[in-house]
């Protein structure tokens, strides 16, 4: 008899510890992919960004500090990539001309860092603009890192893994990473969850 | 359970070591199905071979605790879920003290309870463990060939399929097992008791 209450008791036990470590191990049942738990993570705890020189598709140097003092949507791209990106580009192109005031005011800058450097130059980066539709200049700065160091800091900063797909080009867990005046990355949406995007800086700017 | 070859005595120790290797990490770590399908199985038959060397009165305890295998085998099935998530599979790679839980959690928590527990388990305790396995297998596989998102940061969505593929199949072959099992008894005749 003593032996089946030990094992009722032993089992309750397992039961309630499992419960406790999946509740850790998934912020509370909330988080069950690593991309789930950096959008929980952002959310909580923004993340100030380092110091990263950029190369821009006019060619000019720029640093990530120097944009600081507006809200930034950042996305992280490829500019071969004829897929996904493409749709995430073209969502930035129809962003640029729905923030235009914003973006004409210096309030918000769109910004599209490429992850593949040594094939993304500032004449690559221009002709990605102008294929989705968009204008070089006018808000939205597309630049590649000035460097692996920055390469590497920036992705690790943003959470960003690019995987080579096997074909020649790379899956990514895009998104629209939305970063405050001070510098911290605060919010990380669907890549096509445009309108979410907009009007989060809009609210947050009072218009 | 058959009594174990007393030979090759520290099999499972010697497992757990060769895939603890950098080389057997990184290549049953490269692909998602092996991760789950490969690696994960050996490091619980790495536990389960070691449940031999459990000293006799450690091995009286845990019964006493174990009635019928059933805080043994629960504690499997617990242990296993997490491990079944696409955020611990990620964090496995890229967090050290991750793989170190996993290194260690698959062999203690899941094979040796395994190794200790199924022998003392009936037929209905055993029923219950399988089924539920099986049904774990559908519901996991079928999440991952269904998802139409990268749930990985590290691993593509083909990947995701071919381990959702596999879980399916597995679970199909595990049912017609069971089933084959339960009409025609155990083929060495050590049918479930």
């Amino acid at each position: 008899m003593a032996m089946a209450w030990r094992t009722l008791l032993a089992s309750l036990l397992v039961l309630v510890a499992g419960t406790v470590a999946l509740a850790l191990a998934t912020d509370d049942f909330r988080a069950y992919t690593t991309e789930g738990a950096r959008r929980l993570e952002v959310a909580r705890h923004p993340r100030s960004l380092p110091e990263a020189r950029l190369q821009t598709a006019a060619g000019g140097i720029t640093d990530l500090d120097g944009l600081r003092g507006r809200w930034l949507l950042v996305d992280f791209i490829y500019t071969r990539c004829m897929t996904y990106c493409a749709m995430q580009g073209q969502g930035f192109a129809r962003l640029q001309r729905e923030l235009a005031p914003q973006l004409a005011a210096g309030q918000v800058v769109l910004l599209s860092l490429s992850f593949d450097p040594g094939r993304d130059g500032p004449a690559e980066l221009a002709a990605y603009q102008r294929r989705l539709g968009g204008t070089t200049g006018a808000g939205w700065l597309a630049a590649r890192p000035a460097g692996a160091e920055e390469l590497a800091t920036l992705m690790r900063a943003f959470g960003v893994v690019a995987l080579d797909d096997g074909f020649g080009g790379f899956v990514h867990n895009a998104a629209i990473n939305v970063v405050d005046p001070e510098g911290r990355l605060v919010a990380v949406l669907d890549q096509d969850a445009l309108d979410e995007a907009r009007d989060f800086v809009l609210a947050r700017l009072g218009s | 359970m058959k009594t174990l070859p007393q030979d090759g005595m520290w099999g499972g120790l010697l497992l757990w070591l060769v895939l603890a290797t950098p080389a057997a990490r990184g290549f049953l770590e490269a692909s998602m199905s092996l991760q789950m399908l490969v690696q994960m199985p050996l490091l619980g038959l790495a536990g389960y071979l070691l449940a031999r060397h459990l000293p006799e009165r450690v091995r009286r305890v845990l019964a006493s605790w174990d009635r019928g295998g059933v805080s043994g085998l629960l504690l499997a099935a617990v242990v296993s879920l997490p491990w079944m998530l696409p955020r611990l599979m990620d964090a496995a790679l890229a967090a050290p003290w991750v793989e170190l839980a996993k290194f260690t959690s698959l062999p203690l928590l899941i094979g040796l309870p395994l190794a200790l527990s199924w022998p003392r388990a009936g037929l209905v305790v055993r029923g219950v463990f399988l089924m539920e396995m099986v049904a774990t297998a559908f519901r996991v596989g079928w999440l991952y060939l269904v998802a139409p998102q990268q749930l990985c940061v590290n691993y593509l969505v083909d990947d995701q399929q071919r381990l959702g593929t596999a879980l399916l199949v597995l679970g199909v072959l595990a049912t017609l097992v069971l089933a084959c099992q339960l009409m025609w008894g155990h083929p060495r005749g050590a049918a479930l008791r």
